[in-house]
Protein backbone atom coordinates (compact mmCIF):
# COMPACT_ATOMS: atom_id res chain seq x y z
CA UNK A 1 0.00 0.00 0.00
CA UNK A 2 0.84 3.57 -0.75
CA UNK A 3 1.21 6.39 2.14
CA UNK A 4 -2.72 7.49 1.07
CA UNK A 5 -3.17 10.84 0.91
CA UNK A 6 -6.93 11.33 0.39
CA UNK A 7 -8.53 14.34 -1.26
CA UNK A 8 -11.56 16.15 -0.49
CA UNK A 9 -13.34 14.18 -3.08
CA UNK A 10 -12.26 10.59 -1.73
CA UNK A 11 -13.77 12.07 1.59
CA UNK A 12 -17.07 12.97 -0.25
CA UNK A 13 -17.01 9.43 -2.24
CA UNK A 14 -16.23 7.65 1.40
CA UNK A 15 -18.79 9.55 2.71
CA UNK A 16 -21.69 8.68 0.19
CA UNK A 17 -21.02 4.88 0.32
CA UNK A 18 -21.39 5.36 3.97
CA UNK A 19 -24.79 7.32 3.52
CA UNK A 20 -23.03 10.10 5.61
CA UNK A 21 -23.55 13.12 5.30
CA UNK A 22 -21.20 15.64 5.47
CA UNK A 23 -20.81 19.29 5.82
CA UNK A 24 -18.55 21.33 3.51
CA UNK A 25 -16.99 22.87 6.42
CA UNK A 26 -16.28 19.71 7.61
CA UNK A 27 -14.43 18.28 4.39
CA UNK A 28 -11.31 20.04 4.85
CA UNK A 29 -10.83 18.68 8.82
CA UNK A 30 -11.83 15.24 7.87
CA UNK A 31 -9.21 15.01 4.69
CA UNK A 32 -6.42 15.83 7.21
CA UNK A 33 -7.63 13.40 9.89
CA UNK A 34 -7.96 10.54 7.94
CA UNK A 35 -5.15 11.16 5.84
CA UNK A 36 -2.89 11.06 9.07
CA UNK A 37 -4.56 8.20 10.52
CA UNK A 38 -4.36 6.23 7.48
CA UNK A 39 -0.49 7.11 7.03
CA UNK A 40 -0.04 5.25 10.54
CA UNK A 41 -1.75 2.00 9.15
CA UNK A 42 1.52 1.61 6.46
CA UNK A 43 3.43 0.25 9.32
CA UNK A 44 1.81 -3.14 8.70
CA UNK A 45 3.11 -3.03 5.12
CA UNK A 46 6.89 -4.01 6.74
CA UNK A 47 4.66 -7.27 8.05
CA UNK A 48 5.36 -10.33 5.74
CA UNK A 49 1.98 -11.58 6.26
CA UNK A 50 2.06 -14.58 2.79
CA UNK A 51 -0.18 -17.37 3.87
CA UNK A 52 -1.03 -16.31 6.58
CA UNK A 53 -4.57 -16.96 7.64
CA UNK A 54 -7.19 -13.94 8.40
CA UNK A 55 -8.60 -14.30 11.61
CA UNK A 56 -12.13 -13.21 11.93
CA UNK A 57 -12.77 -13.35 15.31
CA UNK A 58 -11.04 -15.36 18.21
CA UNK A 59 -13.09 -18.34 19.47
CA UNK A 60 -12.87 -21.35 17.74
CA UNK A 61 -16.95 -20.87 17.14
CA UNK A 62 -18.48 -21.83 13.53
CA UNK A 63 -21.63 -21.39 12.24
CA UNK A 64 -24.20 -21.87 15.17
CA UNK A 65 -28.09 -22.56 13.97
CA UNK A 66 -30.70 -23.42 16.75
CA UNK A 67 -33.40 -25.58 15.67
CA UNK A 68 -36.40 -23.30 13.65
CA UNK A 69 -38.98 -22.78 16.60
CA UNK A 70 -41.38 -20.50 17.52
CA UNK A 71 -39.76 -18.09 20.15
CA UNK A 72 -41.51 -14.93 21.46
CA UNK A 73 -41.00 -11.65 19.65
CA UNK A 74 -40.64 -8.20 20.94
CA UNK A 75 -44.31 -6.49 22.06
CA UNK A 76 -45.11 -4.68 18.54
CA UNK A 77 -46.50 -1.51 20.67
CA UNK A 78 -43.35 -1.38 22.25
CA UNK A 79 -41.26 -1.17 19.34
CA UNK A 80 -42.99 0.86 16.90
CA UNK A 81 -43.29 3.33 20.21
CA UNK A 82 -39.46 3.44 18.86
CA UNK A 83 -40.11 4.48 15.18
CA UNK A 84 -40.42 8.26 14.57
CA UNK A 85 -43.44 7.98 11.70
CA UNK A 86 -45.68 5.41 12.17
CA UNK A 87 -48.51 4.62 10.33
CA UNK A 88 -50.76 1.94 11.94
CA UNK A 89 -48.93 -1.25 12.24
CA UNK A 90 -46.45 -0.05 9.93
CA UNK A 91 -42.95 1.95 9.88
CA UNK A 92 -43.32 4.82 7.15
CA UNK A 93 -40.40 5.93 5.14
CA UNK A 94 -39.82 8.19 2.68
CA UNK A 95 -40.21 7.63 -1.14
CA UNK A 96 -37.25 4.85 -2.38
CA UNK A 97 -38.08 5.29 -5.78
CA UNK A 98 -38.78 8.45 -7.52
CA UNK B 1 -31.72 12.22 55.55
CA UNK B 2 -28.23 11.50 56.91
CA UNK B 3 -25.01 11.91 55.83
CA UNK B 4 -23.25 10.17 52.89
CA UNK B 5 -23.22 6.63 54.61
CA UNK B 6 -19.90 4.24 54.45
CA UNK B 7 -22.06 2.10 52.96
CA UNK B 8 -21.54 3.93 49.80
CA UNK B 9 -17.84 3.01 50.01
CA UNK B 10 -17.75 -0.32 50.73
CA UNK B 11 -17.45 -3.14 48.53
CA UNK B 12 -20.04 -5.58 47.57
CA UNK B 13 -19.05 -8.13 48.83
CA UNK B 14 -18.58 -6.00 52.71
CA UNK B 15 -22.59 -5.20 51.74
CA UNK B 16 -23.82 -8.70 51.83
CA UNK B 17 -22.14 -9.43 54.86
CA UNK B 18 -24.36 -6.62 56.68
CA UNK B 19 -27.36 -7.79 54.72
CA UNK B 20 -26.67 -11.01 55.80
CA UNK B 21 -26.07 -10.04 59.51
CA UNK B 22 -29.01 -7.43 59.40
CA UNK B 23 -26.96 -5.13 60.32
CA UNK B 24 -28.24 -2.92 57.28
CA UNK B 25 -30.68 -3.49 54.96
CA UNK B 26 -30.35 -3.48 50.56
CA UNK B 27 -33.42 -0.46 51.23
CA UNK B 28 -30.96 1.75 53.33
CA UNK B 29 -28.05 0.96 50.97
CA UNK B 30 -29.69 1.77 48.27
CA UNK B 31 -30.72 5.24 48.75
CA UNK B 32 -27.81 6.09 50.72
CA UNK B 33 -26.33 5.67 47.30
CA UNK B 34 -29.37 7.54 45.58
CA UNK B 35 -28.75 10.22 48.11
CA UNK B 36 -24.85 10.29 47.43
CA UNK B 37 -25.75 10.16 43.58
CA UNK B 38 -27.77 13.27 44.45
CA UNK B 39 -25.11 15.16 46.10
CA UNK B 40 -21.85 14.22 43.57
CA UNK B 41 -23.12 13.28 40.10
CA UNK B 42 -23.39 17.17 39.14
CA UNK B 43 -19.32 16.97 39.59
CA UNK B 44 -19.27 13.52 37.66
CA UNK B 45 -21.81 13.82 35.47
CA UNK B 46 -21.29 9.74 35.40
CA UNK B 47 -25.00 9.23 35.20
CA UNK B 48 -26.99 9.68 32.01
CA UNK B 49 -30.46 8.59 33.41
CA UNK B 50 -30.88 7.75 36.85
CA UNK B 51 -34.19 5.53 38.23
CA UNK B 52 -36.61 7.14 40.15
CA UNK B 53 -36.81 6.40 44.02
CA UNK B 54 -39.51 4.47 43.65
CA UNK B 55 -37.96 2.30 41.17
CA UNK B 56 -35.10 1.50 43.10
CA UNK B 57 -37.38 1.20 46.52
CA UNK B 58 -39.06 -1.61 44.51
CA UNK B 59 -35.94 -3.13 43.62
CA UNK B 60 -34.05 -3.27 47.15
CA UNK B 61 -37.48 -4.17 48.81
CA UNK B 62 -37.76 -7.43 46.19
CA UNK B 63 -34.09 -8.04 47.17
CA UNK B 64 -34.50 -7.48 51.14
CA UNK B 65 -37.31 -10.32 50.44
CA UNK B 66 -34.73 -12.58 48.67
CA UNK B 67 -32.05 -12.74 51.71
CA UNK B 68 -34.59 -13.53 54.29
CA UNK B 69 -36.26 -16.18 52.42
CA UNK B 70 -32.86 -17.76 52.00
CA UNK B 71 -32.92 -16.92 48.30
CA UNK B 72 -29.88 -14.65 48.34
CA UNK B 73 -27.16 -14.82 45.94
CA UNK B 74 -23.18 -12.86 45.80
CA UNK B 75 -25.30 -9.67 43.61
CA UNK B 76 -28.37 -9.60 45.38
CA UNK B 77 -28.69 -6.03 46.81
CA UNK B 78 -25.41 -4.56 45.45
CA UNK B 79 -26.69 -1.07 43.50
CA UNK B 80 -25.01 -0.88 39.46
CA UNK B 81 -24.92 1.50 37.15
CA UNK B 82 -25.31 0.16 33.70
CA UNK B 83 -23.01 1.93 30.74
CA UNK B 84 -25.99 3.51 28.40
CA UNK B 85 -24.75 1.21 25.61
CA UNK B 86 -26.43 -1.89 27.33
CA UNK B 87 -29.92 -2.03 26.54
CA UNK B 88 -32.50 -1.66 29.33
CA UNK B 89 -36.31 -2.72 29.31
CA UNK B 90 -38.45 0.57 29.68
CA UNK B 91 -35.50 2.94 30.75
CA UNK B 92 -33.98 4.89 27.95
CA UNK B 93 -30.52 3.63 26.17
CA UNK B 94 -28.53 6.69 24.48
CA UNK B 95 -25.06 5.08 23.59
CA UNK B 96 -24.76 8.45 24.31
CA UNK B 97 -25.68 9.77 21.04
CA UNK B 98 -27.86 11.94 19.52
CA UNK B 99 -29.15 9.70 16.91
CA UNK B 100 -30.70 7.44 19.55
CA UNK B 101 -32.98 10.23 21.19
CA UNK B 102 -35.87 8.86 22.60
CA UNK B 103 -34.92 5.49 22.17
CA UNK B 104 -36.59 2.69 24.82
CA UNK B 105 -35.48 -0.54 24.36
CA UNK B 106 -38.28 -2.88 24.25
CA UNK B 107 -36.30 -6.03 25.94
CA UNK B 108 -33.32 -6.52 28.24
CA UNK B 109 -29.63 -7.25 27.51
CA UNK B 110 -28.84 -10.58 28.63
CA UNK B 111 -26.15 -9.08 31.41
CA UNK B 112 -29.25 -7.09 32.57
CA UNK B 113 -31.82 -9.77 33.21
CA UNK B 114 -28.88 -11.51 34.57
CA UNK B 115 -28.64 -9.14 37.48
CA UNK B 116 -32.25 -8.71 38.00
CA UNK B 117 -32.42 -12.08 38.43
CA UNK B 118 -29.96 -11.99 40.76
CA UNK B 119 -31.39 -9.81 42.62
CA UNK B 120 -28.87 -6.70 42.01
CA UNK B 121 -30.20 -3.45 42.12
CA UNK B 122 -30.11 -1.20 38.97
CA UNK B 123 -29.65 2.66 39.91
CA UNK B 124 -29.55 4.03 36.37
CA UNK B 125 -27.50 4.33 33.09
CA UNK B 126 -23.54 5.29 32.62
CA UNK B 127 -22.21 7.98 30.25
CA UNK B 128 -19.89 6.73 27.64
CA UNK B 129 -17.93 8.03 24.65
CA UNK B 130 -20.24 7.78 21.68
CA UNK B 131 -20.88 4.42 20.97
CA UNK B 132 -17.86 3.42 23.18
CA UNK B 133 -15.26 5.25 20.68
CA UNK B 134 -13.21 7.30 22.84
CA UNK B 135 -10.44 7.04 25.91
CA UNK B 136 -11.17 9.80 27.42
CA UNK B 137 -15.63 10.22 27.65
CA UNK B 138 -15.11 13.84 25.90
CA UNK B 139 -16.80 12.06 22.95
CA UNK B 140 -20.49 11.95 24.92
CA UNK B 141 -22.93 13.78 23.03
CA UNK B 142 -24.17 14.69 26.68
CA UNK B 143 -20.67 16.10 27.89
CA UNK B 144 -17.87 15.11 29.40
CA UNK B 145 -17.56 12.40 32.86
CA UNK B 146 -15.31 13.85 34.99
CA UNK B 147 -12.87 12.03 36.91
CA UNK B 148 -13.08 12.74 40.84
CA UNK B 149 -9.93 12.32 41.04
CA UNK B 150 -8.98 15.58 39.74
CA UNK B 151 -11.29 18.59 38.55
CA UNK B 152 -10.33 19.13 35.29
CA UNK B 153 -9.28 15.58 34.49
CA UNK B 154 -11.11 12.77 32.31
CA UNK B 155 -11.76 9.58 33.59
CA UNK B 156 -10.68 7.62 30.28
CA UNK B 157 -12.81 5.67 28.25
CA UNK B 158 -15.18 4.48 26.89
CA UNK B 159 -16.74 3.72 30.36
CA UNK B 160 -16.02 6.71 31.57
CA UNK B 161 -19.27 7.02 33.45
CA UNK B 162 -19.24 3.44 35.45
CA UNK B 163 -15.06 3.80 35.92
CA UNK B 164 -15.71 7.51 37.64
CA UNK B 165 -19.43 6.48 39.07
CA UNK B 166 -17.58 3.42 41.30
CA UNK B 167 -14.26 5.90 42.43
CA UNK B 168 -17.03 8.61 43.55
CA UNK B 169 -19.15 6.01 45.41
CA UNK B 170 -22.34 6.70 43.51
CA UNK B 171 -22.69 2.84 42.93
CA UNK B 172 -20.66 -0.27 44.16
CA UNK B 173 -20.57 -1.86 40.41
CA UNK B 174 -20.74 -1.20 36.81
CA UNK B 175 -21.58 -2.89 33.68
CA UNK B 176 -19.12 -1.83 31.08
CA UNK B 177 -18.13 -2.71 27.59
CA UNK B 178 -14.19 -2.93 26.30
CA UNK B 179 -13.52 -3.44 23.04
CA UNK B 180 -9.86 -1.98 22.75
CA UNK B 181 -9.80 -1.31 26.81
CA UNK B 182 -12.63 0.34 27.81
CA UNK B 183 -13.30 -1.15 31.01
CA UNK B 184 -9.60 -1.54 31.56
CA UNK B 185 -8.10 2.04 31.01
CA UNK B 186 -11.23 4.03 32.72
CA UNK B 187 -10.74 1.71 35.73
CA UNK B 188 -7.14 2.66 35.59
CA UNK B 189 -7.42 6.71 35.46
CA UNK B 190 -10.09 6.18 38.32
CA UNK B 191 -8.33 3.77 40.86
CA UNK B 192 -11.01 1.05 40.16
CA UNK B 193 -10.98 -2.54 39.31
CA UNK B 194 -11.95 -3.24 35.71
CA UNK B 195 -12.28 -6.97 34.40
CA UNK B 196 -12.46 -7.98 30.69
CA UNK B 197 -13.13 -11.18 30.32
CA UNK B 198 -11.84 -13.82 27.57
CA UNK B 199 -14.14 -13.01 24.57
CA UNK B 200 -17.12 -15.04 24.44
CA UNK B 201 -17.37 -15.39 28.32
CA UNK B 202 -20.02 -13.09 28.11
CA UNK B 203 -22.84 -12.68 25.90
CA UNK B 204 -23.43 -9.81 24.12
CA UNK B 205 -26.82 -9.54 23.36
CA UNK B 206 -28.34 -6.17 24.12
CA UNK B 207 -24.92 -4.74 23.81
CA UNK B 208 -25.03 -1.52 21.53
CA UNK B 209 -22.70 -3.25 18.75
CA UNK B 210 -19.36 -1.47 17.68
CA UNK B 211 -16.54 -4.19 16.83
CA UNK B 212 -18.63 -7.46 17.08
CA UNK B 213 -15.30 -9.40 17.09
CA UNK B 214 -13.87 -7.24 20.04
CA UNK B 215 -16.74 -6.40 22.18
CA UNK B 216 -17.22 -7.67 25.66
CA UNK B 217 -18.81 -6.71 28.35
CA UNK B 218 -17.20 -7.28 32.07
CA UNK B 219 -17.62 -5.00 35.20
CA UNK B 220 -15.88 -2.12 36.69
CA UNK B 221 -15.91 -2.54 41.17
CA UNK B 222 -13.82 -1.59 44.08
CA UNK B 223 -12.64 -5.57 44.32
CA UNK B 224 -11.34 -8.10 42.20
CA UNK B 225 -13.74 -10.43 43.81
CA UNK B 226 -16.35 -8.22 43.22
CA UNK B 227 -15.39 -8.61 39.59
CA UNK B 228 -15.64 -12.33 39.93
CA UNK B 229 -18.52 -12.21 41.18
CA UNK B 230 -20.14 -10.48 38.65
CA UNK B 231 -18.89 -12.47 36.06
CA UNK B 232 -20.03 -15.68 37.74
CA UNK B 233 -23.38 -13.71 37.55
CA UNK B 234 -23.29 -12.53 34.02
CA UNK B 235 -21.48 -15.03 32.19
CA UNK B 236 -22.29 -18.25 30.33
CA UNK B 237 -23.74 -19.27 27.07
CA UNK B 238 -26.78 -17.61 25.78
CA UNK B 239 -28.88 -19.00 22.55
CA UNK B 240 -29.74 -15.48 22.02
CA UNK B 241 -25.56 -14.96 21.29
CA UNK B 242 -23.86 -17.28 19.23
CA UNK B 243 -20.54 -16.57 19.77
CA UNK B 244 -21.16 -17.29 23.53
CA UNK B 245 -19.07 -20.35 24.60
CA UNK B 246 -20.82 -22.79 26.64
CA UNK B 247 -18.84 -23.25 29.61
CA UNK B 248 -19.80 -23.22 33.16
CA UNK B 249 -16.64 -21.41 34.82
CA UNK B 250 -16.15 -20.20 38.31
CA UNK B 251 -14.57 -17.20 38.32
CA UNK B 252 -13.72 -16.69 42.10
CA UNK B 253 -12.54 -20.66 42.05
CA UNK B 254 -8.86 -19.29 42.47
CA UNK B 255 -9.10 -16.08 44.30
CA UNK B 256 -7.56 -17.52 47.67
CA UNK B 257 -4.90 -19.38 46.11
CA UNK B 258 -1.45 -18.04 46.53
CA UNK B 259 0.75 -16.79 43.40
CA UNK B 260 3.80 -18.70 44.81
CA UNK B 261 5.87 -20.15 41.61
CA UNK B 262 3.64 -18.23 38.92
CA UNK B 263 5.87 -17.51 36.08
CA UNK B 264 4.76 -13.74 34.67
CA UNK B 265 6.14 -12.20 31.91
CA UNK B 266 6.80 -8.17 31.61
CA UNK B 267 6.80 -7.46 27.80
CA UNK B 268 9.86 -4.96 27.08
CA UNK B 269 7.60 -3.10 24.27
CA UNK B 270 4.70 -1.78 26.70
CA UNK B 271 7.29 0.09 28.72
CA UNK B 272 9.39 2.18 26.26
CA UNK B 273 7.80 5.39 24.11
CA UNK B 274 5.27 7.55 25.95
CA UNK B 275 5.19 5.82 29.31
CA UNK B 276 5.09 8.50 32.26
CA UNK B 277 7.93 8.11 35.37
CA UNK B 278 5.36 8.17 38.13
CA UNK B 279 3.65 5.17 35.95
CA UNK B 280 6.88 3.53 35.36
CA UNK B 281 8.04 3.33 39.00
CA UNK B 282 4.57 2.73 40.26
CA UNK B 283 4.50 -0.35 37.95
CA UNK B 284 8.14 -1.54 39.00
CA UNK B 285 6.61 -1.38 42.82
CA UNK B 286 4.04 -3.55 41.84
CA UNK B 287 6.15 -6.19 40.43
CA UNK B 288 8.64 -6.12 43.94
CA UNK B 289 5.27 -6.73 45.44
CA UNK B 290 5.19 -9.92 43.06
CA UNK B 291 7.84 -11.13 43.40
CA UNK B 292 7.76 -10.89 47.13
CA UNK B 293 4.77 -13.26 46.91
CA UNK B 294 6.72 -15.68 45.09
CA UNK B 295 5.99 -14.74 41.03
CA UNK B 296 9.01 -15.22 39.16
CA UNK B 297 8.57 -12.30 37.12
CA UNK B 298 10.64 -12.14 33.69
CA UNK B 299 11.24 -9.50 30.99
CA UNK B 300 10.28 -10.60 27.44
CA UNK B 301 9.48 -9.62 23.99
CA UNK B 302 6.22 -9.26 22.07
CA UNK B 303 7.77 -7.80 18.64
CA UNK B 304 4.26 -7.32 17.02
CA UNK B 305 2.73 -4.88 20.04
CA UNK B 306 3.88 -2.10 18.43
CA UNK B 307 1.31 -3.06 14.54
CA UNK B 308 -1.28 -3.63 17.18
CA UNK B 309 -2.55 0.00 17.14
CA UNK B 310 -2.77 -0.30 13.67
CA UNK B 311 -4.60 -3.68 13.29
CA UNK B 312 -7.26 -2.45 15.67
CA UNK B 313 -7.67 0.88 14.12
CA UNK B 314 -8.78 -0.87 11.00
CA UNK B 315 -10.63 -3.48 12.22
CA UNK B 316 -12.61 -1.88 15.01
CA UNK B 317 -13.66 0.92 12.29
CA UNK B 318 -14.50 -1.68 9.75
CA UNK B 319 -16.79 -3.63 11.65
CA UNK B 320 -18.26 -0.16 13.38
CA UNK B 321 -18.88 0.85 9.89
CA UNK B 322 -20.74 -2.55 9.30
CA UNK B 323 -22.64 -2.29 12.62
CA UNK B 324 -23.79 1.40 12.49
CA UNK B 325 -25.31 1.41 9.28
CA UNK B 326 -28.43 0.28 11.40
CA UNK B 327 -28.84 3.76 12.65
CA UNK B 328 -30.75 5.27 9.88
CA UNK B 329 -33.17 6.80 11.24
CA UNK B 330 -36.32 4.81 10.33
CA UNK B 331 -36.54 2.02 13.12
CA UNK B 332 -35.97 4.28 16.26
CA UNK B 333 -34.01 7.31 17.29
CA UNK B 334 -33.47 10.67 16.08
CA UNK B 335 -35.03 11.56 11.97
CA UNK B 336 -34.40 14.27 10.02
CA UNK B 337 -37.22 15.78 8.59
CA UNK B 338 -37.76 17.26 5.38
CA UNK B 339 -35.72 15.13 2.32
CA UNK B 340 -36.95 14.41 -0.49
CA UNK B 341 -36.26 10.58 -0.62
CA UNK B 342 -35.20 7.95 1.77
CA UNK B 343 -31.51 8.10 1.05
CA UNK B 344 -31.01 11.85 1.69
CA UNK B 345 -33.10 11.23 4.91
CA UNK B 346 -31.27 8.73 5.66
CA UNK B 347 -28.11 10.73 5.15
CA UNK B 348 -28.76 13.77 6.87
CA UNK B 349 -30.47 11.76 9.63
CA UNK B 350 -26.82 9.84 10.47
CA UNK B 351 -25.11 13.32 9.51
CA UNK B 352 -26.74 15.19 12.22
CA UNK B 353 -27.28 12.15 14.50
CA UNK B 354 -23.36 10.75 14.99
CA UNK B 355 -20.38 12.79 16.59
CA UNK B 356 -17.16 13.69 14.96
CA UNK B 357 -15.19 11.11 16.46
CA UNK B 358 -18.01 8.16 15.26
CA UNK B 359 -18.04 9.74 11.63
CA UNK B 360 -14.39 9.30 11.71
CA UNK B 361 -14.62 5.57 12.29
CA UNK B 362 -17.56 4.86 10.13
CA UNK B 363 -15.49 6.78 7.27
CA UNK B 364 -11.83 4.85 8.03
CA UNK B 365 -14.00 1.71 8.02
CA UNK B 366 -15.55 2.28 4.45
CA UNK B 367 -12.35 3.41 3.17
CA UNK B 368 -10.66 -0.07 4.58
CA UNK B 369 -13.65 -2.70 3.46
CA UNK B 370 -14.21 -0.54 0.17
CA UNK B 371 -12.88 -2.07 -3.36
CA UNK B 372 -9.31 -1.92 -4.28
CA UNK B 373 -8.75 -1.24 -0.52
CA UNK B 374 -9.77 -4.42 1.56
CA UNK B 375 -6.81 -6.54 0.62
CA UNK B 376 -4.38 -3.89 1.67
CA UNK B 377 -5.81 -2.57 4.78
CA UNK B 378 -8.96 -5.21 6.39
CA UNK B 379 -7.81 -8.56 5.11
CA UNK B 380 -3.95 -7.35 5.71
CA UNK B 381 -5.52 -6.20 9.48
CA UNK B 382 -6.78 -9.85 10.03
CA UNK B 383 -3.75 -11.83 9.20
CA UNK B 384 -1.34 -9.59 11.50
CA UNK B 385 -4.59 -10.53 14.30
CA UNK B 386 -3.30 -13.64 13.34
CA UNK B 387 0.32 -13.44 14.01
CA UNK B 388 -0.62 -10.97 17.32
CA UNK B 389 -2.42 -14.01 17.96
CA UNK B 390 0.37 -16.86 17.84
CA UNK B 391 2.68 -14.01 19.36
CA UNK B 392 0.68 -14.53 22.61
CA UNK B 393 0.05 -18.32 22.22
CA UNK B 394 3.50 -18.34 22.32
CA UNK B 395 4.18 -16.48 25.20
CA UNK B 396 1.38 -18.46 27.28
CA UNK B 397 3.98 -21.16 26.54
CA UNK B 398 6.07 -19.78 29.03
CA UNK B 399 4.39 -17.70 31.33
CA UNK B 400 1.34 -18.47 33.36
CA UNK B 401 0.65 -14.08 32.63
CA UNK B 402 1.60 -10.93 31.70
CA UNK B 403 1.93 -7.78 33.45
CA UNK B 404 1.97 -4.08 32.06
CA UNK B 405 0.70 -0.62 32.75
CA UNK B 406 -2.95 -0.61 32.05
CA UNK B 407 -2.11 3.30 30.92
CA UNK B 408 0.93 4.95 29.96
CA UNK B 409 -0.11 7.94 31.63
CA UNK B 410 -2.57 9.20 34.72
CA UNK B 411 -5.81 10.83 33.91
CA UNK B 412 -4.74 13.63 31.69
CA UNK B 413 -6.55 17.05 31.62
CA UNK B 414 -9.79 17.76 29.43
CA UNK B 415 -9.19 18.77 26.09
CA UNK B 416 -5.43 17.90 26.42
CA UNK B 417 -5.84 15.21 23.41
CA UNK B 418 -9.14 16.55 22.04
CA UNK B 419 -7.26 17.86 18.52
CA UNK B 420 -5.84 14.94 17.44
CA UNK B 421 -7.18 11.68 17.14
CA UNK B 422 -3.92 9.81 16.57
CA UNK B 423 -2.91 10.87 20.27
CA UNK B 424 -5.89 9.87 21.85
CA UNK B 425 -6.13 6.55 20.12
CA UNK B 426 -2.45 6.05 21.51
CA UNK B 427 -4.18 5.73 25.07
CA UNK B 428 -5.61 2.67 24.49
CA UNK B 429 -1.76 1.50 23.18
CA UNK B 430 -1.52 -0.83 26.25
CA UNK B 431 -5.05 -2.25 26.38
CA UNK B 432 -5.78 -3.30 22.43
CA UNK B 433 -3.38 -6.00 21.98
CA UNK B 434 -5.50 -7.70 24.41
CA UNK B 435 -9.00 -7.76 22.92
CA UNK B 436 -7.07 -8.33 19.45
CA UNK B 437 -6.10 -11.41 20.70
CA UNK B 438 -9.38 -12.27 22.16
CA UNK B 439 -7.84 -12.72 25.92
CA UNK B 440 -8.96 -12.04 29.67
CA UNK B 441 -7.29 -8.61 31.28
CA UNK B 442 -7.43 -6.73 34.41
CA UNK B 443 -7.05 -3.67 35.88
CA UNK B 444 -5.99 -3.04 39.44
CA UNK B 445 -4.89 0.17 41.15
CA UNK B 446 -1.03 -0.01 41.89
CA UNK B 447 -0.55 3.02 43.82
CA UNK B 448 -0.59 6.91 42.60
CA UNK B 449 1.39 9.19 40.45
CA UNK B 450 1.28 12.98 40.71
CA UNK B 451 -1.93 12.04 43.00
CA UNK B 452 -3.66 10.62 40.42
CA UNK B 453 -4.01 6.33 39.88
CA UNK B 454 -1.78 4.05 38.13
CA UNK B 455 -3.55 0.96 37.03
CA UNK B 456 -1.44 -2.65 36.85
CA UNK B 457 -2.60 -4.90 33.57
CA UNK B 458 -2.67 -8.53 34.46
CA UNK B 459 -3.35 -10.57 30.92
CA UNK B 460 -4.04 -14.56 31.06
CA UNK B 461 -4.34 -16.74 28.05
CA UNK B 462 -8.10 -17.29 26.67
CA UNK B 463 -10.15 -18.76 29.28
CA UNK B 464 -7.40 -18.04 31.73
CA UNK B 465 -9.73 -15.56 33.35
CA UNK B 466 -9.12 -17.31 36.92
CA UNK B 467 -5.26 -16.73 36.90
CA UNK B 468 -5.78 -13.20 36.04
CA UNK B 469 -7.80 -12.93 38.98
CA UNK B 470 -6.06 -14.92 40.97
CA UNK B 471 -2.85 -13.03 40.60
CA UNK B 472 -4.58 -9.11 40.77
CA UNK B 473 -6.23 -10.24 43.93
CA UNK B 474 -3.35 -11.49 45.54
CA UNK B 475 -1.40 -8.57 44.66
CA UNK B 476 -4.69 -6.12 45.55
CA UNK B 477 -4.58 -8.15 48.76
CA UNK B 478 -0.70 -7.16 49.28
CA UNK B 479 -0.51 -3.87 48.29
CA UNK B 480 -3.69 -2.96 50.14
CA UNK B 481 -4.12 0.39 48.34
CA UNK B 482 -7.72 1.17 49.05
CA UNK B 483 -7.38 4.41 47.20
CA UNK B 484 -10.26 6.91 47.52
CA UNK B 485 -10.42 10.03 45.60
CA UNK B 486 -10.80 12.97 47.65
CA UNK B 487 -14.15 14.12 48.71
CA UNK B 488 -16.57 16.33 45.74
Amino acid sequence: MNSPSLTEEDVRHIARLAALRIDDDEVETMRSQLSDILAHFQTLAELDTEGVPPTGHTTDAHSVMRDDEDMPALDREQTLANAPFVDGEFVRVRPVME
Amino acid sequence: MTEPSPETHASAREMRAKYETGETTVRETALAHLERIEKVDKHTHAFLTVLDEDQIIAQADAADEMIKSGEASALTGIPFLIKDNISTDGIRTTAASKILDGYVPPFDATVVSRLKDAGAIILGKGNLDEFAMGSSNENSAFGPVINPWGNNRVPGGSSGGAAAAVAAGETAIALGSDTGGSIRQPASLCGVVGFKPTYGTVSRYGLIAFGSSLDQIGPIARTVADCADTANTISGRDPLDSTSLDLDLDFTEYLDRDIDGKRIGVPREYLVEGIEPGVRSAFDASIAVLEGLGAIVEETNLPLTDHALAVYYIIAPSEASANLARFDGVKYGMSIEGEPNARESIEATRGSGFGPEVKRRILIGTYALSAGYYDAYYKKAQQVRTLIRREFQDAFQKFDALVMPTSPTVAFELGEKTQDPFQMYLSDVCTIPVNIAGLPGISVPCGLSEGLPVGLQVVAPQLGDRTALQIAHAYEQSANWKLTPPEL
